[in-house]
């Protein structure tokens, strides 16, 4: 064994042990400077390290990075910030924290609230970190505070940034609300302190990378109180980039009056690119209420109101579409091929199928009507008609296409697919099969389907431009403090629905007659010089029958929900557009046509007129009830009937 | 069997393991004075103290086996000692553990091992092995050394991405003193360094101006003024306000604060300098430096290159993690993560350094047995 290892055995050069040599010197040396310097601090400069760790006189104190701004469409601001004077307390240089407080309650008054928990829940903090006691102090206790500043050593007034919704309610479900870092946050995310802010929901929670900024801070030399002496060291914050967005803030301000005295939702896109001009939810919330940090009843009401105000209805609420399905219904019908433009139904107020008798709204019936007739005067029977023809599944596929029975792919948190029933659906939830007479319910936008308001929108934009669905963002482009872009947002083209061109044109001059002829349904969104399109829809929330022409008296969660979906000009389409009164008992025609006419006036800079009032001008005739224009199929009109106009039932 | 020689027990280095403990049970101490402001459990009682001295007792172990086992059939299978350890480097990745913001550690139930720092010891009994059989030992041409290269490279990249730069800075350091020690040109370190100098402004120039400001952080935190900048101030002052005689055993004021990070591990001397002043920091510092003036005689007495160069070898890793510890926690070096060794908290550095050491013992009393 011995001998194996001494064959390996190599002589040491020479060059080896001069190199040692030198390693000494460099280890001498280096020790040797390691002496020199532990010297200079210990010996040299002892005194006054000694001196700075007696008082531990060398404090951080952080700067926090002023979050971006948001801004609509054109550049208005719609989320700011503003300074907040908060009161501070360096809790290891008061002498006597408890009499500090004492004598703080004493100062500002009771509405301060229990200072000495703030305090103690801050136990955990590095040492010598500031806790925020009170923010946003008004001008009167600033001044009280720093006229008393020597008997409360360790408090302060710091200034900071502080988050604000100038226009209150205005779309807050789209922006969301910023609210103090919670543990898990912290733990998830790197770089929050305590007391930071993060967004919670909307756009400043999912955009809070870009929004926030980056913390600065500086390393000062204070006295024995904690009182500034000198900065020692500084890194600057960098504010957080702005976020453009697609909303125009007028247009959102119009939409929300217009909602002054409903519940539900509006959502204007941009056709053409799927951007979200307004989006309306009601009721609402204040965002401000979370900057401020909000107080445990305030949350409480929030959270119990059965209106629930926290949830977007536009994203997060599912409605039966009622007759606004109706376009879906019609596009299918037309692509499969199961009627033509002239098939013509009768329709005799009703439709007697299994056992039962399928009303139509008008019970005394619309006669024979085409596909064209059906959708301006929103018939049942035609629908349940092809509804049968088409069949549950065929109508699942069509409406897949448009995109109903999915999330939209908004960045929102919480977004609803809604839901696009089928056979293998129905046998997946209840374990049943399918009844050919829920099919019926089906095509009237009845029964198990559902959908979004920004669905419903987004239904509306795809008919307006051609069969394309745009994903629907609400972001433009994120800009940098000094106005360079730094991400921006494409129009994304989710599919093409793959309609013939003519199948889109006829429901398109179908609801344009539901507007603009006099036996249409949807007359109240008329606006002179625009051509609009529409569809109405009531929705049933409840199923409940009886005479529906008055829900006055009826519990508000049973009443009828009121639809309204359109597009402006219908030549070439700006707006598309969905209108939902929740629960508002009325018709869609009465109550939700009227929301759009007013967000349409605005976008269009027309004055919003009562159509009422306009027809009662001499002489006057809406331009496309003149016959002619273009290939209106006049020809398959039926005779007006008078009694219908003023009738905007759906 | 073999008869045990009784030359090996005459020529046993004492010196060198009475060195290391009386390090050891002095890190002891302090990390018990570090530690004792927030647990208040008394010396026996502590549980970093407790598990320190179990890690001491599996060095101990570790030691003793690396002693019995001649060194030169060490030389042997050097290369499967490398090839173990680089494939613990590597499963770090996909077993490993996060801490601290980085994937360094193998869980063993109620251990984790750290295998980056088992690497400084493989790369060192690699190179010893390459150089003990090359021919061009003592002069050796850049082309020669390329297989060194390799061998640092390839667990260095692994630890890098965990990412690990201060082991892989010591690695690299340590590799460069085997190269100087193994006889690589003068030549070829004037060259690389030329290389190295151009390069940098180079690429530097590339950079956008906020790539530079995170390579600068990443590369030397201390320039983060609100991060290990802060720390450093900190450390400075606890080390500075120790003065001449120190605070005292157990007195040290910094420490007790929380001010300084890392109180029992990388920053461990800045609590041990508050508490002992300039005479206990000449004194600990002094036995380091009499560690090595005692392993650098050992690679000079040495029989054979590999005995030679893994004795330099591993008192190079143990004098630099000295010199740059006590020089970031002093503040003239960038705050990389080194620890103090037989100082420091910590398994892993603790049981590689005194393996380290039983591989000196082992070269010195070998020397006379051919």
């Amino acid at each position: 064994m011995a001998s194996t290892l001494v064959t390996s055995r190599r002589e040491i050069p020479s060059e080896f042990r001069r190199r040692l040599g030198f390693a000494l010197a460099l280890v001498v040396a280096l020790f040797a400077l390691t002496f020199a310097r532990l010297w200079h601090l210990q010996v040299s400069a002892g005194e006054e390290y000694r001196s700075l760790s007696e008082h531990n006189r060398i404090r951080l104190k952080r700067v926090r990075a002023t979050r971006g701004t948001i801004l609509d469409r054109n550049h208005n601001i719609v989320v700011d910030n503003r300074p907040s004077f908060d009161l501070v307390l360096v809790p290891e240089d008061a002498h006597d924290v408890p009499a500090t407080i004492a004598s703080l309650s004493r100062l500002l008054g009771p509405e301060v609230g229990d200072l000495s928990a703030i305090v103690a829940a801050a136990r955990n903090r590095p040492p010598f970190e500031d806790v925020v006691l009170v923010r946003d102090l008004d001008w009167e206790r600033i001044v009280k505070i720093e006229t008393h500043q020597f008997e409360l050593p360790g408090v302060s007034v710091q200034v900071g940034p502080r988050r604000t919704y100038p226009f209150g309610q205005m779309a807050a479900h789209l922006l969301g609300y910023v609210g103090e870092v919670n543990q898990q946050e912290r733990e998830a995310r790197r770089g929050y302190h305590l007391g930071d802010l993060i967004g919670k929901a909307g756009a400043e929670r999912y955009w809070e990378n870009y929004l926030r900024g980056v913390d600065g801070g500086q390393q000062v030399e204070v006295d024995s109180v904690g009182r500034k002496l000198r900065v020692l060291s500084e890194v600057d914050e960098t504010p957080g980039n702005s976020l453009v967005l697609t909303i125009d803030r007028d247009l959102q301000q119009v939409a929300e009056q217009a909602m002054e005295g409903h519940d539900g939702s509006v959502v204007a896109l941009d056709p053409r690119t799927g951007e979200i001009l307004a989006m309306v939810s009601r009721p609402s919330f204040d965002p401000n209420v979370f900057a401020r940090g909000i107080r445990l009843a305030e949350w409480k009401a929030l959270v119990d109101d059965k209106k629930r105000p926290l949830n977007s209805k536009s994203v997060q609420g599912t409605y039966p579409p009622g007759s606004t399905y109706k376009v879906v219904m019609a596009a299918a019908a037309l692509e499969e091929g199961v009627i033509t433009p002239f098939t013509s139904i009768f329709c005799g107020g009703g439709l007697y199928f299994g056992n039962r008798t399928f009303r139509c709204w008008r019970a005394s019936g619309h006669g024979s009507v085409n596909v064209h007739e059906a959708l301006v005067r929103s018939c049942d029977v035609f629908f349940y008609q092809i509804g049968q023809r088409l069949g549950v599944d065929t109508i699942a596929e069509y409406s897949h296409r448009f995109g109903l029975g999915a999330p939209t792919g908004i960045t929102l948190e919480h977004e609803s697919g809604g839901i696009i029933p089928s056979s293998a659906w129905k046998r997946q939830r209840f374990g049943e099969p399918w009844y050919p007479g829920e099919t019926l319910s089906i095509a009237i936008g009845q029964g198990y389907v559902t959908t979004t308001p920004l669905q419903m929108a987004s239904v509306m934009a795809t008919i307006a431009n051609g069969g394309v669905v745009y994903r629907p963002k609400f972001v433009k482009r994120v800009e940098g403090t000094d106005g360079t872009t730094l991400l921006e947002e494409e129009p994304e083209a989710v599919r093409d629905v793959g309609f013939k061109k003519s199948t889109l044109l006829q429901i398109r001059e179908a609801m344009s007659d539901t507007v603009n002829s006099k036996r249409g349904t949807g007359s109240n969104a008329k606006l002179p010089g625009i051509e609009v399109g529409g569809k109405t829809g009531t929705a049933q929330a409840s199923r409940a029958g009886g005479d529906k022409t008055s829900q006055r008296g009826w519990a508000r969660e049973k009443r009828d929900h009121a639809w309204f979906i359109a597009f402006a000009p219908v030549d070439n389409p700006e707006i598309a557009i969905a209108v939902l009164a929740e629960h508002s008992g009325q018709h869609g025609g009465t109550a939700a046509a009227p929301i759009a006419r007013k967000v349409l006036a605005h976008f269009f800079g027309v004055p919003e007129e009562d159509p009422a009032a306009l027809k009662r001008v001499a002489g006057f005739v809406p331009e496309h009830d003149q016959p002619g224009a273009a290939i209106r199929l006049s020809a398959l009109r039926e005779p007006l009937d008078p009694a219908v106009h003023d009738h905007t039932h759906d | 069997m073999r008869q045990f020689d009784r030359r090996l027990a005459y020529h046993f280095d004492w010196s060198l393991l009475v060195l290391t403990l009386a390090i050891l049970g002095w890190g002891l101490a302090t990390i018990f004075s570090a530690t004792e402001a927030r647990a208040h459990t008394g010396f026996f009682n502590n549980p970093l103290v407790v598990r320190q001295a179990l890690y001491a007792a599996a060095g101990f172990v570790g030691m003793i086996v690396v002693i019995l086992i001649d060194y030169r059939r060490l030389e042997r299978y050097a290369y499967v000692v490398y090839a173990a350890v680089v494939l613990l480097v590597l499963a770090v990745p996909v077993i490993g553990t996060v801490g601290g913001g980085a994937r360094r550690w193998i869980s063993l139930g109620p251990v984790s091992i750290q295998p980056s720092e088992m690497v400084k010891v493989a790369v060192v009994i690699a190179f010893a092995r390459y150089f003990h059989r090359a021919q061009s030992t003592g002069d050796v041409r850049f082309v020669d050394a390329i297989p060194a290269f390799l061998l640092l490279a390839l667990p260095g990249a692994f630890v890098l991405a965990q990412p690990d730069l201060g082991t892989v800075g010591v690695i690299t350091i340590v590799a460069f003193s085997v190269l100087f020690c193994a006889g690589l040109r003068i030549r070829v370190f004037l060259v690389l360094g030329a290389i190295a100098a151009a390069a940098v402004p180079l690429l530097w120039g590339h950079l956008k101006t906020y790539q530079q400001q995170r390579v600068l952080t990443f590369l030397s935190p201390e320039m983060d003024p609100l991060g290990a900048g802060y720390h450093v101030i900190q450390s400075k002052i606890a080390i500075g306000s120790g003065q001449f005689w120190g605070k005292g055993f157990l007195h040290g004021t910094q420490n007790k604060l929380n001010f300084i990070p890392e109180q029992h591990t990388d920053f461990i001397f800045s609590v041990f300098a508050e508490e002992w002043g300039y005479v206990g920091a000449v004194v600990l510092i002094g036995l380091y430096a009499a560690l090595v003036v005692r392993g650098l005689m050992v690679a000079y007495r040495a029989k054979d290159r590999f005995g030679a160069l893994l004795a330099f070898g591993v008192v190079s890793i143990v004098f630099w993690q000295v010199v740059i510890n006590v020089g970031m926690t002093s503040g003239i070096l960038p705050v990389v993560g080194i620890t103090l060794p037989f100082f420091s908290y910590g398994g892993s550095s603790l049981t590689t350094m005194m393996i380290a050491v039983g591989l000196m013992i082992n070269v010195n009393m070998r020397r006379f047995l051919f």
